[in-house]
């Protein structure tokens, strides 16, 4: 059964915007055509969270302005502590929908690299985007918040490694959130040519306390054959958001995607990381670290999907819950047939800081070949009092010992981000929420 | 001169006894070992004394002079000069040894005094190289994967950072190999002295063949049931503990057992 829902923007209103974007016809279209499936289509449904009364269609403006940031001096402190001013070479920051500074080395620009916001990439690269934008990872017509965010999208990244191309620095994006009336749908198309690789490293920081917005925001990475890519995320989005985050790969033969995600969005959010091991030989390592506190719903669902012969795929996810915040950990491992010597496992801890905080860790192994190794450990529960006890008869007090513990559990995914001063502010953002 | 004193001390675990009333008394400059067979309450005084979340104290007292431990909390009690390195050691992931140690060593120091980080360094590589300890186990996540051996010499790493007036040892030579014991020994060898006291768990004499005792007390039953000097450690090591038993009347010598 499908209900017709009433959405915020009519197709000429999405055409109008195509239009005033200078969009190729064949984005126009696909616009007006997404915006038509998503009144039709369904929500998503994670494992174990009812989103059906979430708004996730309703949100004040489709675009705002914002000004572009002249140079690096101009960016707010939050923002300035996330970069190396001088050593970053390669570098995108959005401003709410706006693309507002960019910069990419000559080296990588030789090399055939392209790295540019996605209303560019439409542009100018139109063929390439044409081919991989919801084609390959992530299907207009999954559900409606797909489709919706197909019909909408108003912001982004591309990334284009072409074969054999190694590129050797992280590529830096930071969307910044200033303004409270602002909604993104902000897509990441990253392509990894055979036997390329490349480091991308993207924070959502919101220097607001509250938004009235709605994140609706895609992330796809094509790893073809050989190729390696590792994606690193850290989310700060203001409570207020409505939250849908999809992040995505498709693993060709013997490529490789690892995820180091931190997700700390104080807003109601539905996360969902999937790694498709297409290929033989093909691995995803896959971490994640979560802080929840206040009241806010969260459900987390990482999936490595198995289809290639001797693919690898790791799990690891740990999540902080504190105050009355309410998370599902959905880990899904799951092994098509035909898959043999595929290798499935995965880790979920969720440690409780408080008595009406809920964290639910929800293993799920779905296994259909005999010749495969899987494993999965979960727990929920509070900090060691053995741990705390060590650490207390070497003078630590409890509340440090109880820091060290929380900061040393989410560690797995600070340690892992490419980028100093990203890693820095993960566990500033971890040391923020869990005080 | 510190002295450490332990009066008619009663500790339970879960609701049943496993101290029946130890008495001890331990002055720096002094080192004191404890012997005694598997179950006789040598790790329940040890994890008493320090505050051990499940262990209750039903009785007696605990002075570190004259003033009773067991009324404050385990960080309060390091701070006043206690150190347990642990039988058992606990792992915590993610938690490099160093920060820990320099967490440690600051929680010492007053705020705005805490120690430069080039200083901590550069004593940290001095007691690793000390301890003979590989400079990447710095790096490393506090006794994460750690052999036995190595969680053994990264509780005198503690030891000799911190630098406590009393440190208990339990079973700090178990499971070392000869050149380990040797290390372990010649860390605590180098502790010793005036501002130091120390009592060491140890089921061998090999131990105290690098470290001589000045005192050696036999538990059993959940009480201190014999004392003596080096001399008495040396006779456990040739006749075992069965003459003990004959000499005090015990068939058991668990805590199982009545007193
Ligand atoms: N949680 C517990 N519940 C019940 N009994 C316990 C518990 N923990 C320890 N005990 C008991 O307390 C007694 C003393 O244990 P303790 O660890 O102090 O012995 P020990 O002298 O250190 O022995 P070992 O030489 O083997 O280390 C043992 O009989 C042990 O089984
Ligand atoms: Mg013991």
């Amino acid at each position: 059964m499908t209900v017709e829902t009433k959405l915020a923007l009519s197709a000429e209103e999405v055409r109008s915007f195509s239009q005033s974007n200078n969009e190729p016809a064949w984005f126009a279209d696909f616009r007006a055509d997404a915006l038509a499936k998503a009144a039709e289509l369904a929500l998503p449904t994670p494992d174990k969270t009812n989103i059906t009364k979430w708004n996730f269609t309703e949100f004040p403006k489709h675009t705002v302005e914002s000004a572009a940031y002249a140079s690096l001096d101009s960016l707010p402190a939050e923002v300035a502590a996330l970069i190396d001013v001088e050593g970053q070479q390669n570098l995108y920051i959005q401003r709410n929908n706006t693309p507002a500074f960019s910069k990419v080395s000559e080296e990588l620009k030789a090399k055939g690299v392209i790295f540019t916001d996605i209303q560019t990439a439409v542009r100018e690269h139109s063929d390439l985007v044409q081919k991989y934008f919801m084609t390959t990872a992530v299907k207009v017509d999954e559900h409606k918040l797909a489709a919706y965010h197909a019909a909408l999208v108003n912001g982004g990244v591309f990334v284009y490694v072409p074969r054999n191309v190694i590129v050797e620095e992280p590529l830096q994006v930071v969307f910044v959130n200033d303004d409270t009336e602002a909604s993104l749908f902000n897509h990441v198309l990253v392509v990894a040519e055979e036997s390329s690789s490349v480091t991308y490293v993207e924070t959502y920081v919101s220097t607001i306390e509250e938004s009235k917005g709605l994140a609706n925001i895609i992330a796809e990475v094509v790893v073809k054959d050989n190729a390696q890519v590792v994606f690193g995320a850290v989310d700060v989005l203001a409570k207020g958001f409505t939250t849908y985050v999809n992040r995505r790969a498709n693993i060709a033969r013997d490529g490789k995607i690892e995820w180091a995600l931190g997700l700390m969005n104080d807003s109601d959010t539905i996360s969902e990381n999937i790694s498709h091991l297409i290929g033989d030989g093909s691995v995803a390592d896959t971490k994640t670290v979560v802080v929840g506190r206040g009241t806010q719903k969260q459900n987390f669902t990482t999936e490595v999907r198995h289809w290639g012969k001797n693919s690898d795929g790791q799990i690891l996810k740990h999540g902080v819950m504190k105050d009355g915040a309410q998370s599902i950990f959905n880990g899904i491992g799951k092994i098509e047939h035909g898959a043999t010597k595929a290798n499935a496992e995965q880790e979920s801890r969720v440690l409780m800081l408080s008595d009406k905080a809920r964290g639910d860790a929800n293993p799920i192994l779905l296994i259909d070949e005999d010749d495969v190794t899987a494993g999965h450990a979960a727990s929920v529960g509070r900090v060691d009092p053995i741990q705390l006890y060590y650490l207390m008869s070497r003078g630590i007090s409890k509340a440090e010992a109880e820091r060290l513990v929380i900061h040393g559990f989410l560690a797995p995914v600070v340690t892992n981000l490419p980028i100093e001063g990203v890693k820095k502010q993960l566990t500033e953002v971890i040391e923020r929420k869990v005080r | 001169m510190a002295t450490l004193e332990i009066k008619d001390l009663h500790v339970e675990i879960d609701g049943k006894e496993i101290l029946k009333g130890v008495n001890l008394s331990i002055s720096t400059n002094e080192v004191h070992a404890i012997m005694g067979p598997n179950g006789t309450g040598k790790s329940t005084l040890a994890s008493a004394i320090m505050g051990h979340p499940k262990y209750e104290v039903t009785q007696g007292e605990v002075l570190l002079d004259g003033e009773n431990v067991l009324e404050m909390e385990v960080d309060e009690r390091a701070k006043a000069g206690l150190f347990l390195a642990m039988q058992y050691p606990s792992e915590i992931a993610g938690v490099t040894n160093a920060d820990f140690l320099r967490s440690a060593i600051n929680a010492r120091r007053e705020e705005g005094d805490e120690i430069s980080l080039m200083k901590f360094i550069r004593e940290l590589d001095k007691t690793m190289e000390f301890l003979e300890m590989p400079e990447e186990m710095g790096q490393r996540y506090l006794n994460e994967g750690f052999s036995g051996g190595e969680k053994k010499r990264n509780e005198i790493l503690q030891l000799m950072m911190i630098k406590p007036t009393f440190a208990i040892l339990d079973e700090i030579d178990s499971g070392l190999d000869i050149d380990a014991l040797k290390v372990v020994s010649k860390g605590i060898n180098e502790m010793r002295g005036e501002g130091f006291g120390c009592l060491m768990i140890t089921h061998y004499q090999r131990l105290l063949n690098y470290i001589t005792p000045d005192h050696v007390h036999v538990m059993m039953q959940g009480k201190v049931v014999k004392s003596g000097g080096a001399e008495l450690a040396q006779r456990l090591e040739a006749d075992g503990y069965d003459w003990i038993k004959q000499e005090l009347g015990i068939e058991e010598e668990t805590v199982e057992a009545e007193a």
